[in-house]
């Protein structure tokens, strides 16, 4: 993170302590969000590798690359490392700590050093889950899903892994409580509730989540470990235990996980679409309280991954009912995301590529959630590629599209560098591309019946699988060329200002990169609201 | 840092939000607690009957004083008496050491019995027993975990208010001691009935 000494440095330059230790010592929000991100996109590369394997596995049928065993290993480790190491902490974690505080007038969160010891947890829960893959009895092989009974009798070395997502949780739960207080107790004058970025928004929503629901997963990792440890019995109906209950705990968790994972994609999206249409977001209220009620509903509908382990009638309808109930606030943001482009002037920089793909993708991820949620297709979907699909639309096509969408947008600000736009055109269009040829073809090949987490399939499967695989491989060249871009952007880009974008929330208002403490001596009073774009215009290119 | 921020109402509140997420923690096992009685209402009974509630009442009675002690101490705080916040704190860490003794003789003369998760005795009670068993020590234990972090926080506390660095201007690092240490009464204050009395 060098910087060129004649540069006016903000805070890479304005620590108290200098080299390494100034950054793993830190308490400063930016710095701590950098070192997320670092960690993050590092463990996305790695999982993205381990996908990619796992295609590669699946180009022919026939033992490829890797046996079956190998195969379960990697589909979870790659499971694991997605979920637990890049997807819940991506946006909050990295994006939440470098811009909540500057974006509602603070000069740091409520518990600065909390919210390092919150990243202290994240390497401890990292450095476990690598831990587990090389140690023991070899790499977990249960999905990340952890179901029992497997998960209590494999000889593989699920102990190090459930530690490893359990510490993930702690880490996760308390960068959720960092925002809410910070966000209740920090806003600065004139910030008031309607005048917070929607991006603000999301991740009050998503921390509350990350408050109430995790500590579901923690227990229940917990009981995953003691019945490893000492054959405590309480998922294993010989011992008057239940395993459909460990589903349960489970879901409870992971479901409403599922919008840790997406509200804060949401938040990031609202900020882009307006900034490139120039228009103010449509129906502010409707966007902020629609992720509120999005945060309340999807706490109500885990069964959902359930119907086909056994449940009663009545049980599957009521969860298949409010699993159709939660669309409502998600399609109410879609329609306000279309209504702000409506007669807007848009302009497709890279950072809009990306927010315009995330609604087409998301959108198609969300449909065919409405497919999964529906029982009688469900019993027919459950378990296929299908559900693989769907999920990499959602989660990949959705938040990682948002959370490329926000590097591409925020970084400049960080850096003070601009990466080459033709470039970023070129990497979008292939990571678009590619990203569609693969998961739908896995889609496709799911309703045909195609079961997931197999490493071989009939061969009537082939053809969809080969161009699967094939998609895979456009996707990866286009993120190799994106994140080669960004890099360089960073480090050798052409210099710009405080403004690149023309944005009207705060963070754009400070010097790049920001100062320590993010304002001068003087708090930031606030008079207009986030989206207000009359006298706002970017700085010259 | 050169601005230096306090925020006493901002500290609490973080505090009451991590407790929630105790609550939420325990919660499932009260879960699993509720389901298993639903389908073993009978052997739950007998199993609870093996329960010395001796051991139980004097323990409820220990965290119960405990938590007074500790209310005091804020009281004393307030009023700036360092040496009675400093013997209040002492007591609270005393209690809760108290606790867990008894507790450690509560369970050896269990595992005496063959009570214990995975043991040949207890399988042979029947599943329903076996599932009571397994919870009560499970939940007891991570209860006894939160006595130990409590204890611990407590100390630390009580150390600083030794050094000054907590006192009567400037206290919520106790008083958010405090409500941990609430917390893990009033989870006991569930967990006893639950296990020992009401069955
Ligand atoms: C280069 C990008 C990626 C590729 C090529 C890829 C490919 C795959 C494949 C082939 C499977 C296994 C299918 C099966 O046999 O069941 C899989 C599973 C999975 N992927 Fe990805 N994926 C990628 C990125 C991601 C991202 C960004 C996420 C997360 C947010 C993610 C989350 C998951 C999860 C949770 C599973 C399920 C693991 C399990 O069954 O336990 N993947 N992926
Ligand atoms: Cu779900």
């Amino acid at each position: 993170m060098s910087e060129t000494p004649s540069r006016y440095g903000g805070f890479f330059t304005e620590s108290p302590r200098s080299g390494i230790l100034g950054w793993v010592t830190s308490t400063d929000h930016k710095r701590i969000g950098l070192l997320y991100l670092g960690c993050i996109v590092t463990m996305f590369i790695v999982g993205a590798v381990l996908g990619l394997a796992l295609r590669l596995q699946l180009f022919e049928p026939g033992t490829g690359i890797m046996e079956a065993q190998t195969y379960n290993a990697t589909f979870t480790v790659h499971g694991v490392i997605m979920i637990f190491l890049f997807i819940i902490p991506s946006i909050p974690a990295a994006f939440g700590n470098l811009l909540l505080p500057i974006q509602i007038g603070a000069r740091d969160v409520s518990f600065p050093r909390v919210n390092l010891l919150s990243w202290y947890c994240y390497i401890a829960g990292a450095i476990l889950a690598v831990t587990a893959i090389f140690s023991g009895g070899g790499p977990p092989d249960t999905g990340w899903t952890f179901y029992v009974p497997f998960s209590t009798q494999t000889t593989t070395n699920v102990n190090l892994a459930v530690s490893a997502a359990f510490m993930l949780g702690f880490s996760s739960i308390l960068t959720g409580i960092n925002f809410v207080t910070t966000i209740h107790r920090l806003r600065c004058k004139g910030m008031g509730w309607g005048k917070l970025p929607l991006f603000v928004w999301t991740l009050y929503a998503t921390a509350w989540i990350q408050v109430l629901a995790t500590p579901m997963i923690g227990i229940t990792l917990a009981l995953i470990f003691v019945e490893r440890i000492f054959g405590a019995g309480l998922f294993d109906v010989a011992k008057g235990g239940d395993p459909i209950l460990f589903q349960h705990l489970f879901w409870i968790y992971s479901h409403p996980a599922v919008y840790i994972m997406i509200l804060p994609g949401m938040g990031v999206i609202s900020e882009i679409i307006p900034v490139f249409a120039r228009k103010p977001l449509f129906g502010y209220w409707a966007m902020a309280l629609s992720s509120l009620a999005i945060a309340f509903a999807g706490s109500l509908v885990w069964a959902h991954h359930m119907y086909a382990s056994g449940m009663s009638d009545m049980a599957i309808m009521i969860f298949s009912f409010l699993t159709f109930i939660v669309a409502i606030p998600s399609a109410i943001k879609i329609f306000n995301w279309v209504s702000t482009l409506y007669k807007g002037s848009i302009q497709l920089a890279p950072p809009m590529l990306y927010a315009l793909s995330f609604i087409f993708l998301f959108a198609i991820g969300g449909l065919g959630g409405l497919a999964l949620g529906a029982a009688a297709a469900d019993i027919h979907l459950h378990d296929t590629t299908f559900v693989v699909g769907h999920f990499h639309y959602t989660m990949f096509g959705g938040t990682g599209f948002a959370f490329f969408a926000a590097l591409h947008y925020w970084l400049p600000k960080f850096f003070a560098r601009m990466y080459n736009h033709k470039i970023a055109t070129l990497a979008w269009a292939l990571i678009f591309v590619g990203f569609n040829v693969t998961y739908m073809a896995m889609q496709a090949v799911g309703i045909q019946g195609m079961p997931r987490r197999y490493y071989d399939y009939l061969p009537q499967f082939g053809p969809l699988n080969m161009v699967a695989t094939i998609g895979s491989w456009i996707l990866a060249v286009g993120l190799i060329i994106m994140f080669v871009n960004l890099w360089r952007g960073i480090r050798y880009g052409t210099p710009v200002g405080k403004n690149p974008w023309g944005g009207a929330t705060l963070e754009w208002e400070v010097p790049s990169p920001p100062p320590m403490e993010n304002f001068g001596a003087e708090d930031p009073v606030v008079t207009r609201g986030p989206y207000d774009f009359k006298g706002v215009i970017a700085d010259e290119p | 840092m050169s601005h230096e921020h306090r925020d006493d109402t901002g500290a609490r509140f973080g505090m009451w939000i991590f407790l929630y997420t105790e609550v939420i923690l325990f919660s499932g096992l009260f879960i699993l607690y509720a389901v298993s009685l639903s389908k073993f209402p009978e052997q739950y009974s007998i199993a609870s009957h093996k329960l010395n509630i001796y051991f139980g009442g004097a323990n409820t009675l220990v965290l119960l004083t405990s938590s007074l002690t500790m209310a005091m101490a804020i009281t004393a705080i307030q009023r700036g008496r360092k040496k009675q916040t400093l013997i209040l704190c002492c007591s609270t860490i005393g209690l809760a050491l108290l606790f867990l003794v008894n507790k450690f003789f509560e369970w050896s003369a269990e595992i005496g019995h063959g009570i214990y998760p995975g043991s040949e005795e207890l399988a042979a009670m029947g599943p329903g027993v076996t599932n009571f068993f397994n919870l009560y020590y499970f939940t007891a234990g991570l209860h006894g975990i939160h006595v130990i972090i409590g204890a611990t926080l407590i100390g630390v506390v009580t150390v600083l208010v030794s050094k000054g660095r907590v006192n009567s201007e400037q206290y919520t690092l106790l008083e958010n001691s405090a409500l941990y240490w609430h917390l893990v009464d009033l989870v006991w204050i569930f967990l006893f009935p639950l296990y020992y009395l009401i069955l």
